[in-house]
Order: structure tokens, then sequence, then C-alpha cells
């Protein structure tokens, strides 16, 4: 597969994406509320935040086909609202639900893809051949989409993005109800395509996800961009190095709240554990026990982007 | 849209066999039902033609309605909230026009089908009485159109799918019953009768039947085909409008 990062290096004087005061309202409901976004090209950017972030509304915008209320959006150095065809031609879209024909072959949904970019047929089943062999689905190019399992539809779907050799990539949840197995395959194929130079956009609920394939990612939550850095910033930024999870057998962890003060930066409550989080787990664990308090368990581990959400929303991720 | 229209062709490709083989069921049953059976008790025709020769131009107006119709319902709602084909298509270069545009082509290329197996049938049953025969494509191409613009309009609106049941329960059936198909409109009551001069399909029969049998219509063809395009194009504007409040949100 030709290099379509190496297009866009060089000339590069604008990001691909450059949004400001960014908002998308449905009737009085404000879903993304004035948010500022600069993509440079080659880079894999996320955005991490929970149901209802606001972030396939983000993505929708991003890919013109929902029209900003209101803010400054430009993709590829164009104005979706009069160049939405133009730029939609350079954007490979992974929605986050599949809209795959199931009654068409994997191959058809490919080449038939291909030719609403106006690629010749030609070339569009030459295309479809490289590309599924990217996402290891040859084997299955002459079966019906129907029975294919969620992983493989998930590798066609990004398989079909591809089509028309994109400058950027919207990925929106890739992996979200994949098994382990599966989500690995597409990391590692993402991968793959952010080695290759190709500018990925991708939303995620999963911090591991973020962890993985982010250079940058913005956390948003209800609408607004609450943090913004590399996974390690963000990290060093808004949470210590290493965290203690604490279980105690009583009903409810909050009566050890006040016990545990003073021992680290911070404690957090959560219904059925509580997290501490500290420079150095060990310290802290036998600071615990000198205070004659016998969690049921103990976790040490390190900071993750869980950590960072929950200090700057006071709410989990993933629930 | 034509890339769009390709898109259904690749998928009709699966299963063109089947539904070219029941395209021709009809109209088989047709001559022999009502030739053989229904025909021998209209004694002396209609309007001087056999009743089978007579009835079966207006038939075939209404299978092209049929399939027109059938194609612009289930098909649309699953576009819409089951495949979400059309949400794909939306995030490619392919406009609202194309998108629209390139579901109706197929929706008339399924008609012409059917019109075509029909027109078969009929010739090796001898009931076809002038060349004049093959305008019923271009009649029945239209006849769909009109028909399909308003209803991807419906279907595109409705939020489940026992709404289009409904469509043809008192829509459908009704107008291929009542709008001069299988007898004349002047037998109907006089305030009845305004219903099915109103119904795009009986401007579809008239003129089908003038082209089989050599005839003049009973009304001007350039009246018929102006009010089929009053539909067609009120249709579309309608769709369209439907189709951008649900795609570009
Ligand atoms: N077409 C719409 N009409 C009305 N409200 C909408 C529409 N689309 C999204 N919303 C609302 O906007 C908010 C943000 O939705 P969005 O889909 O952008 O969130 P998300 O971050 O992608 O969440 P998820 O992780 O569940 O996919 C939600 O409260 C949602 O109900
Ligand atoms: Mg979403």
């Amino acid at each position: 597969m030709s290099d379509p990062g190496a297009r866009v290096r060089g000339v590069a004087t604008e990001p691909l994406i450059h949004a400001r005061g960014l908002v998308k309202r449905f009737g009085s409901f404000t879903a993304v509320d004035g948010i500022d976004v600069d993509v440079q090209p080659g880079e894999a950017f996320g955005f991490l935040g929970p149901n209802g972030a606001g972030k396939s509304s983000t993505m929708r915008m991003v890919g013109c086909v929902s029209p900003p209320t209101g803010g400054t959006l430009r993709i590829l150095g164009m104005d979706p609202r009069r160049d939405g065809p133009a730029i939609r031609g350079r954007l490979g879209v992974c929605p986050q639900l599949d809209n795959l024909d199931p009654e068409l072959t994997v191959r058809e949904n490919l080449t038939t893809y291909a030719r609403y970019f106006g690629i010749p047929r030609k070339v569009a089943r030459q295309r479809a051949d490289e590309l599924l062999d990217f996402v290891q689905l040859t084997e299955r190019a002459g079966s019906k989409v129907e029975p294919l399992s969620g992983g493989m539809k998930r590798r066609l779907t990004i398989a079909r993005a591809l089509v028309n050799e994109p400058e950027i990539v919207l990925l929106d949840e890739p992996t979200t109800g994949l098994d382990p197995q599966a989500r690995h395959l597409v990391w590692e194929r993402l991968f793959r395509l952010k080695q290759q130079g190709v500018t990925l956009v991708l939303t995620t609920h999963y911090m591991d996800e973020a962890e993985q394939l982010c250079d940058r990612l913005v956390v948003m939550d209800a609408g607004k961009i609450v943090a913004e850095g590399s996974p390690r910033e963000l990290i060093e930024r808004y949470s210590t190095r290493e965290v203690v999870e604490l279980r105690f057998t009583a009903e409810s962890q909050e009566g050890f709240a006040d016990k545990l003060a003073g021992i680290g930066e911070r404690v957090e409550v959560l219904p059925d554990r509580i997290l501490l989080y500290v420079e150095d787990g060990d310290a802290a664990l036998a600071a615990v026990h000198e205070r004659a308090l016998t969690p049921a368990s103990v976790l040490e581990r390190r900071s993750s982007l869980e950590d960072v959400f929950l200090h700057l929303t006071g709410r989990t991720l993933v629930d | 849209m034509a890339a769009v229209f390709e898109f259904y062709l690749v998928s009709y490709r699966r299963v063109w066999r089947g539904s070219a083989m029941s395209s021709f069921v009809l109209p088989l049953l047709t001559m022999l039902g009502f030739g053989l059976g229904v025909g021998a008790y209209v004694e002396g025709g209609v309007d001087g033609a056999p009743y089978l020769d007579w009835m079966v131009p207006g038939l075939i107006a209404s299978t092209a309605l049929q399939v027109a119709v059938f194609e612009s319902t289930w098909p649309v709602l699953s576009s819409f909230n089951w495949v979400r084909t059309y949400e794909g298509q939306a995030a490619t270069p392919v406009r609202l026009d194309d998108i629209l545009g390139g579901n109706l082509l197929f929706v008339m290329f399924r008609a012409l089908t059917s019109i075509v197996a029909f027109l078969l049938v009929a010739l090796a049953f001898g009931v076809l009485h002038s060349p004049w025969a093959l305008a019923t494509l271009p009649i029945g191409a239209l006849l769909a159109f009109a028909v399909a613009a308003p209803t991807f309009a419906y279907s595109s609106s409705v939020t489940s799918d026992s709404f289009l049941a409904l469509l043809f329960r008192f829509v459908v059936i009704p107008m291929s019953l009542f709008a001069g198909v299988f007898f004349p409109v002047e037998s109907l009551p006089v305030g009845l009768r305004w219903l099915a001069y109103a119904s795009p399909l009986w401007h579809g029969v008239d003129l089908s039947r003038a082209a089989t049998l050599g005839v003049a219509p009973e009304w001007s063809v350039a009246g018929h085909l102006a009010y089929l395009s009053v539909w067609a194009v009120g249709g579309y504007l309608l769709a369209r409008r439907q189709f951008a409040k649900r795609l570009v949100v």
C-alpha cells in the first residue's frame, strides 16, 4: 500500500484539523460545547471520554456529515460547510456502529464503496485485494458479511475506510465490544497504519487503547475538553506515579477514608474500593498497616489515564 | 449517482434469478386465470376489446406501481435504521441527491424489469395490439418514479415498519382494485370516481391501455404526463427534505 502520510508531510503549513470554539447543539441540548482542537499530519490523536461526552458528535462534524452549530472548523485547509464532498473524498471513516452491507460479500463491500470515491472498477478490485490482505480477511473475501464475527466486521470496516487512500482516518470506538484478542489484532493494524504516516483520529472510552495508540489526546466530559496532552504528560500532570487500591469488607468504604487521610497525595473513595494516589506504593502500604487497618484486598499499580479521568471529573470512565 | 445505482445492481445481482422467475409468475397466472376463467364471463369485452386484452395493460401499470412501492418501503426503512446504508454513503463524496437519485433509479430499473417480463408473456398470448406497447416501458418508469418518490418521503418519516403495512392496506391495494385496472372507472359511483382519477395509477393505466390496444387514451397524453410529473417532482422534493433531516444532523 502506498504511504498517504508522505503526500501531506512537508506541505503542512496548517493543521489537518483545526477547530476553535466548535459547538454542536441538538435543539436546546448542547452535545459539544466549544472545543478547540488541532491535529497535525502524521499524528495519532484521541478523544477520550465516557458515554455521552460528545465524541461521536465531534467525529461526525469532522467527517463533514454533521454541520457545526457554531465555531470554526477547518479540515485539510477547507471549510466543511462549503467543501464537504471534496473533504470527504480525502477522509476514511470507521463509524461507531458498522454499516456494512450484510447481503454483499466481503470483497463487494469494498469495491462498491470504492466507487463512491470515483475509483475505477479495476483499481477498486486491486485495492480491495490489498486491503483484505492488510486486515487479514483474504480467506473470507467471497463470503457474505452477515456471518462474520464482530472483530472481522470491524476490520472490514477499517479496510473500507482505507479504500480511497485517505489522509485522515476517523475511527469512532474502533474496538468497543470486541474480545481482548480481537482488540489486539485491530490495535496492531492501526499501529501499522500509524507507522505508515496516516493521520489517525480516534475516540475511545478505554484508557489502555488511548495509551497504546495516541500520541496526543484530549479528555472530554459533557461536551467540553477538560485536559489535553500526551498520555504520559496527562498522567504526570493529573496523577501520581503509583496507585494503591484498597478494598474493605465493610458495607461502605466511606468510613475508612478519614482513617487513611494524610497517606499519599490524594484519596478517592469509590463505591467498592478506595484509591490512594502515592509516589511510592510500598511505603504507603506500610503506613496503612501502621494505622492498624486491614483491607480485605490490596492492589498496587502504576497510574493510568483512568486515574486522570477520575481526578478531573470525579467519575470513572467505564462503569 | 451512477456509483450508488451500481451498488444496488451489485446487490440485485445476488438475487436476480429468483426475482426474474417470479416476475413471470403473475403475468402467466393472469393470462390463464383471467383469459380462460373470468374472461369467459365478460361477454363482448370492454370498449370493443376482449376483456383480457383490455385488462392486461392495466395490470402492467399496476405491477410497476406495486414493485415501485415495495422497493420504496422496507428497503428504505432498512437503509436508514437497520443496515444504515445511507449513513455509509453520506460519509463519502456522494451527495444527498446522488443517494436519493441512485436509489430511485434502481426502483425504476426494478419496475422496468417486471414490465419486460409482463410484455413478453403478453406477446406470447397475443394480447398486444400495437407496437406502441413498447411505450408501456417509459410510462411504467414514470409511474414508478411518481409513486416511489413520495413513498420514499413516507418511509423515511415513519418510525416503525407497521406504518408500511398500513400504506399497502389502505392505499396500494385499494388503488390497484379501483383505479381502472379491472373495470372502467365509470362503473364506480360518481362520488368515488374522482378518487380513482386522482390516483397516479389511473393515469398510468389509461396511457398503458392506449399503448397496447393502439387507441387514443380517455384523457390527453400531455395531461397524464404532466399529472404524473407533478407527483414525481413533488414527491422528490418531499423525500429530499426528509432525507436531509435524517442524514444531515
Ligand atoms: N441526533 C441527535 N439528536 C439529539 N441528541 C443527540 C443526537 N446525537 C447525539 N445526541 C446527544 O448528544 C450527546 C453526545 O452524544 P455523542 O454520541 O456525541 O456521545 P459519545 O461521546 O459519542 O458517547 P458514546 O460513548 O456513548 O458513543 C448525548 O447525550 C446524545 O444523547
Ligand atoms: Mg459515540
